[in-house]
């Protein structure tokens, strides 16, 4: 092979492995050696696994011994910092968790190991995933591969600044609005959000529990299939999960065209602020779309303005129950170490579900939550998926977020409406704007993993878009 | 004074279910004499990242005891967050049920036939329990986990009570259809049955404060601590004269060895509880064919039972002592029913045998006919030796027998019981009583 490891996707060192071409204690020596020299530059990563070259070693064994039956055996992977992992420090980037060890798995986490993964760190976020430019994270922000004095998005920036930089071959991240796919734009690479309810939630240290979705962050839509029909399904720890078989998404990654795909390109979100390279590029997403064969039609929904309100009330109402149980009595911190996002988002979310505010707030989100999940139910009876940009910008610069209490609310103004019903949706690379890259997403209703991967892998096959910044 | 006092009371009854496992997670719900946190995860300790998955057992058994207190069941029902801060709720909110609990408006009857209606009943998770103790010199609180979880039903009433006497009432009857039900074994030392009475009183009209009496663990220290209520609210409004308002709601205590209740919490302002829908927890559709399932596993209730006692010839009081105890109702059933032809000839006075049974004169494990012929035989052969008593006793009692006969029959009770008393338990009163009635003519 002329690639060196750090450029193989998980497909391709799978292979690799098979035909005997490295180790796995090759693979992860090469990626602990490229995490000593870019993790202090970066900031990526918030812990690394002691453990990782002895479980290489015995991934290695076990190949021998067994074959590959296990997916993923020997594939390193990353870790966002809020999926609770045994025997790594589990902080979800607050000082409140800080030195926390878990006393249990999260399901994902367990289904990676079961898988044969191996752990290479814990990835950077924004405090409790409260944000969308990991310049919350109270161990200081991740810096953006493509531009270092820029943000990586977030709440899942390292684990997509880790793709960008090829700190790992795959990451997982979760998104409750926006914090999969926004950091993976930013970063310029793969992030997969599926419908909520389809991946457990179990083990992830809550944000907006009725949104939070866990996924991955990828080189390509490929890995990301393979990764979420590993960690996706019915768990009996998390009753909103879903008791639909999980599909081998990976397997079925068989379109060469898109005919009799109906495609809207929503013109709500193509928004007046944004620049008009970012526009241009969507329209050329959905022209490429269209010579591929599918049918593209422009449609009008619901200004996403009002999503944005749905998302900020429920939001901050959950967080502000979510984060009752760190009352400084157990975990080893008090509550002043919270800093101040979460602050800010406890007393809003106290605010919000107070006697005498509850309708006007708490209730009134629900009921406008009900028209978006209701206006969605009827695209999708006509369109297979929707199109638009990923966030209305290329990453801002570091510092950006100073004094903007609302800044990831922007930052997430276009995925927003389609966390907040819970569907599911790829963000891939779709070109670049002053050199930083450039997200489009597609997005598909509930359950429809396996539509939305095809597609968004049939784009990333026909385009030329997944590039990455050079750290050698 | 010659104010009208009306005691308003209204009971929340809260009963831990016998579960297996505990309301969301696996643990094992029986929790009382275990060691300290022995019996805890994730999920009930509150770890970053648990959830609740909950137990269908444990929303089965809340409708069955909505259903035995004919209460409606909801169709749509879900779980809530009831958000407040106490060492022991180890999420920082209770998951409970606030705007649509399973089961609502029913009613429970007393014995006069009055109906004391019943708001809800809803499930939730008991909380952690905290030790107030000294370590190496040290004073220090200890939060035990093992509590936390365990499945919870809260019965609530409607403030239709009227006095501790219907109260005691009421909650005997609760307790005896939960126990009945099979769904808790209800027992109130081990805290499995907790009693919180509210309690205020309409005085001319005027109302007095509300007091709400918490964590009561006896159907008599309920029904003490209600009448002390009564008196001190009294007493307090004939001094104070100070109504009922939003900010002087009263949490109190029961001291059952001072006899009195005693101040925990005045509260300022409603406790805000930010309740809202459990994210974590879909919702419930119960569709009416499963109540009714749950409807055909009820047993017989024990009024039920106790009425058909009654049909059998057997007295109320006795119908009450004797209606949960198996073998006392199996050997009832045989009798009463007359299908024993053994016991046919007999000619038990049911009431008699029961009587008999419930004295613990006559050893259920054994030869029932034999020791009843026995015992009942004694005042009959007798009769002569009955007559002599009798005399005696009207000779002891000039006056009560000149009270008789002027008309004040009632007292023949007391000669009946002066009889009974020289005969040692041994005669047979009605043989007594007609033996009297005879003498006094």
């Amino acid at each position: 092979m002329n690639k060196q490891i750090h450029e193989l996707s998980v497909i391709e060192l799978l292979r690799g492995l098979e035909d005997k071409h490295f180790s796995v204690v090759d693979i992860v020596s090469h990626y602990l050696d490229r995490l000593n020299r870019f993790n202090p530059i970066l900031n990526v990563y918030l812990s690394t696994n002691e453990n990782a070259l002895a479980q290489a070693k015995q991934a290695d064994e076990e190949i021998k011994k067994n074959g590959f039956i296990k997916p993923l055996i020997g594939i390193p992977i990353a870790v966002k910092d809020n999926f609770l992992t045994c025997g790594l420090p589990t902080t979800a980037s607050s000082l409140v968790l800080e030195e926390y060890y878990p006393q249990y798995e999260s399901t994902v986490t367990r289904r990676l190991l079961d898988a044969g993964a191996i752990i290479l760190g814990k990835t950077n976020m924004d405090a409790w995933a409260h944000g969308s430019s990991t310049e919350s994270s109270q161990y200081g922000p991740t810096l953006n591969p493509w531009d270092i004095g820029r943000l990586p998005g977030g709440s899942s920036g390292g684990s997509a600044a880790a793709i960008a930089a090829r700190l790992a071959p795959v990451a997982i991240g979760s998104e409750t609005s926006g914090s999969i796919r926004q950091p993976a734009a930013w970063c310029g690479v793969t992030g997969f959000k599926p419908s909520y309810g389809r991946v457990s939630r179990y083990g992830v240290i809550a944000m907006a529990s009725s949104t939070d979705s866990p996924g991955p962050i990828a080189r390509t839509v490929e890995d990301a299939a393979l990764i979420t029909s590993v960690i996706a399904g019915i768990d009996k720890y998390d009753a909103t999960t879903s008791p639909r078989e999980v599909e081998p998404y990976h397997q079925l990654l068989k379109r060469k065209d898109l005919k009799g795909i109906k495609i809207a390109l929503v013109k709500d979100y193509l928004l007046p602020s944004m620049r008009t390279e970012v526009k241009t590029l969507i329209q050329n997403a959905a022209k490429h779309l269209e010579s591929l064969g599918a049918k593209i039609e422009e449609i009008s929904l619901l200004d996403p303005k009002y999503s944005i309100g749905v998302y900020t009330v429920i939001q901050r109402s959950e967080v502000s129950s979510n984060l009752a149980r760190y009352d400084g009595i157990r975990f080893g911190h008090g509550r002043e170490s919270f800093g101040d996002e979460a602050k800010r988002r406890i007393m809003l979310g106290t605010y919000t579900l107070s006697t005498g505010y509850y309708d006007a707030y708490y209730k009134k989100a629900v009921a406008v939550r009900s028209k978006i999940i209701e206006e969605f139910e009827n695209t999708f009876k006509q369109f297979d998926a929707y199109i638009g940009a990923v966030s209305p910008g290329p990453a801002q610069k570091l510092g950006a977020t100073q004094n903007e209490s609302m800044f990831g609310e922007m930052a997430d103004v276009l995925v927003n409406p389609s966390s907040i019903a819970g569907l599911t949706s790829a963000g891939v690379p779709c070109g670049f704007v002053d050199g930083l890259p450039i997200g489009l997403q597609i997005t598909g209703n509930q359950f429809e993993e396996a539509k939305i991967l095809d597609i968004a892998n049939l784009y990333q096959q026909t385009t030329d878009f997944v590039k990455f910044p050079k750290y050698d | 004074m010659t104010n009208k006092i009306s005691p308003i009371i209204g009971l929340e009854v809260h009963v831990e279910l016998t579960t297996k496992s505990k309301m969301f997670c696996g643990c094992p719900a029986d929790h009382f004499g275990k060691d300290p946190n022995t019996q805890t995860c994730p999920v009930c300790l509150g770890l970053p990242g648990a959830l609740p998955v909950p137990n269908q057992k444990a929303i089965e058994d809340t409708i069955k005891i909505g259903l035995a207190l004919n209460c409606q069941v909801n169709e749509q029902s879900h779980f809530d967050r009831k958000n407040y801060f106490y060492p022991d709720l180890s999420k920082g909110y209770q998951i409970s049920q606030y705007t649509e609990p399973f089961c609502h408006d029913g009613f429970l009857l007393l014995d006069s036939g009055k109906k004391i209606r019943i708001e809800r009943v809803h499930l939730e998770e008991d909380t952690g329990k905290l030790q107030h103790t000294t370590l190496n010199d040290e004073r220090v609180s200890l939060i035990d986990f093992n509590r936390s979880g365990v499945p919870l039903v809260e019965i609530v009433s409607q403030p239709d009570i009227a006095s501790s006497e219907e109260a005691k009432e009421y909650l005997k009857k609760i307790h005896a259809i939960v126990k009945e039900i099979g769904v808790t074994t209800a027992d109130l030392e081990k805290g499995q049955m907790r009693l919180e009475p509210t309690v205020n009183l309409n005085i001319d009209g005027h109302f007095t404060p509300l007091v709400e009496l918490k964590n009561i663990n006896s159907f008599n220290f309920a029904a003490l601590a209600i009448d002390y209520e009564i008196s001190r609210q009294t007493a307090a409004f004939e001094k104070d004269g100070l109504e009922k308002s939003k900010s002087n709601k009263q949490t109190r205590g029961y001291d059952s060895v001072k006899k009195i209740t005693f101040l925990q919490r005045q509260k300022e302002e409603a406790n805000d509880y930010r309740y809202f829908p459990e994210p974590d927890i879909p919702p419930f559709r119960i569709s009416p064919s499963v109540v009714e399932k749950l409807r055909g596993q009820l047993p017989q209730l024990p009024d039920a039972i106790i009425t058909d006692l009654v049909s059998l010839g057997i007295e109320q009081r006795f119908a009450k002592l004797v209606y949960n105890k198996p073998k006392i109702m199996n050997i009832l059933n045989v009798i009463a029913r007359r299908n024993d032809v053994a016991i046919q000839d007999t000619k038990i006075d049911i009431n008699k045998l029961v009587s008999l049974i419930v004295n613990k004169k006559i050893d259920i494990s054994s030869d029932i006919s034999s020791q009843y012929k026995k015992l009942t035989t004694v005042g009959e052969t007798n009769a002569g030796k009955l007559t002599v008593l009798v005399d005696e006793i009207l000779t002891q009692n000039p006056k009560v027998v000149e009270e008789y006969k002027k008309g004040k029959t009632a007292v023949l009770a007391f000669l009946v019981g002066a009889v009974m008393k020289l005969s040692q338990g041994q005669a047979d009163a009605q043989t007594v009583s007609g033996l009297l009635l005879e003498k006094l003519k």
